[in-house]
């Protein structure tokens, strides 16, 4: 693989992992909510990473395929995420 | 040297991203962690146009930064107030076996990460890496579009696509089941109507520029529907309720026009006797752009469903 691509792989890997623990360890809902969209977005760059073929070479469509329905899926599931956390703090009782 | 420039750049940026995320989770303060996830979102655009995937840029820039982020700022209303105070003080106390369960948390996290990296390793071994790409430049004549992240989205993977837009109606169907939309915003102020006045129009007429230019150039139904949305968060920002959403069972057809365009044209093409969702080559690009013009509206109504965080309800007397 070219530098380019593995600086960004990488870096796609270490957002993934800061993501998951902060998705398993952080006590805020929200930052949780956060936390799974930076996961997302980590696997978003390890496949435009693949994808990428260099400066001036066309990179290959299929990941950046997967990666745009990703983002919209991401959108959703975290707009139900935060309908479902809105719910949540309505029923707890308030102290 | 232009090579040495651009290495510096992307070292750059991508340290910027990392800290940034790693700054908007490391927060125990909400607002705080919204907006830098907002800027994180659009470093993450310019990442994706350095690494030339334009169409994967727009929709970032639109939906990943903007909708969300639109998204993430109108949860903060309902956030628990108390989150607020600790700052400062960023986990109270932890007994040693919690902090010991945090470190084996981290460490095994750290593990995936570098097992991850390990296995980018092992692509270079695996030989059909160009096989599916140059499959897509063989058939691109083929698929009735150019711009072969739309040929792919849209014609050699539609089942997945048409399954995405049901996902979409899933999760908006999720949201109108738990409860009632937000409380809408104030009348905004007369700067800020004008301004709306302006960029309602520019909006919607970019959303079609988008959907019409993703056929040949970076574009599509995805970030069209995503400029469209962005138009009704504006009117929304306003203090208009109506924003341009139909009510009641036009609604419904709105959310589902993507899955039902996508369905019946897949079912007309079954009863033609071609497979589901083959599009003959000489009306591809056509029914491409029926079924996106479908989608984008979908998709749109679904984005600012899940904006107002409900199903919005009947008008009574703003207008």
């Amino acid at each position: 693989m070219l530098t380019t691509q593995w600086l960004y792989a990488l870096s796609g890997c270490l957002l993934l992992a800061l993501g998951l623990r902060s998705a398993l360890l952080h006590p805020a809902l929200l930052q949780r909510i956060l936390a799974i969209n930076v996961m997302g977005s980590g696997v978003f760059m390890l496949l435009i990473a693949i994808a990428y073929r260099g400066p001036g070479m066309p990179p290959d469509p299929i990941p950046h395929a997967l990666v745009l329905t990703g983002i919209v899926v991401a959108v959703s599931a975290t707009a139900l995420a935060l309908a479902l956390a809105r719910r949540l703090t309505r029923e707890q009782p308030h102290d | 040297m232009n090579a040495t420039m651009l290495l510096i750049f992307d070292a750059l940026l991508l340290a910027s991203i990392i800290g940034l995320a790693w700054a908007a989770l490391a927060s125990a303060d909400a607002r705080r962690s919204v907006i830098l996830f907002i800027a994180f979102g659009l470093l993450l655009a310019v990442a994706w146009g350095r690494l030339l995937a334009p169409d994967v840029a727009l929709a970032e820039a639109a939906i990943g930064a903007g909708l969300t982020g639109a998204l993430l700022l109108a949860a903060l209303q309902w956030q628990p107030r108390k989150t607020a105070d600790t700052t400062n003080s960023e986990q109270p106390t932890h007994t040693l076996l919690e902090t010991g369960f945090r470190w084996l948390v981290t460490l095994l996290c750290a593990a995936l990460a570098g097992m991850l990296a390990w296995s980018l390793t092992q692509i270079d071994a695996g030989t059909a890496k160009d096989a599916l790409a140059n499959a897509v430049a063989a058939n691109i004549d083929a698929s009735g579009v150019s711009n072969p992240v739309t040929a792919v989205l849209l014609n050699f993977r539609a089942y997945d696509t048409l399954l995405e837009l049901a996902v979409l109606l899933t999760a908006v169907l999720g949201i109108f089941a738990l409860g009632p939309a937000q409380a809408g915003y104030r009348i905004a102020g007369p700067v800020f109507t004008s301004l709306t006045r302006w960029l309602t129009p520019l909006l919607i007429l970019t959303a079609g520029y988008l959907l019409w230019v993703g056929a040949h150039a970076p574009g599509g139904a995805f970030q069209a529907g995503a400029t469209l949305a962005a138009a009704g968060v504006v009117l929304r920002l306003a203090g208009r309720d109506q924003i341009g959403l139909p009510r009641g069972n036009a609604l419904r057809i709105a959310l589902g026009a993507g899955v039902g365009m996508f369905l019946l044209v897949g079912l007309a093409l079954f009863a033609l006797g071609r497979p589901f969702l083959g599009y003959p080559p000489a009306w591809a690009g056509a029914l491409i752009l029926l079924i996106e013009t479908a989608a984008m509206l979908a998709i749109a109504a679904t984005l600012v469903s899940a904006f107002i965080g409900g199903q919005p309800t009947e008008e009574k007397t703003r207008c």
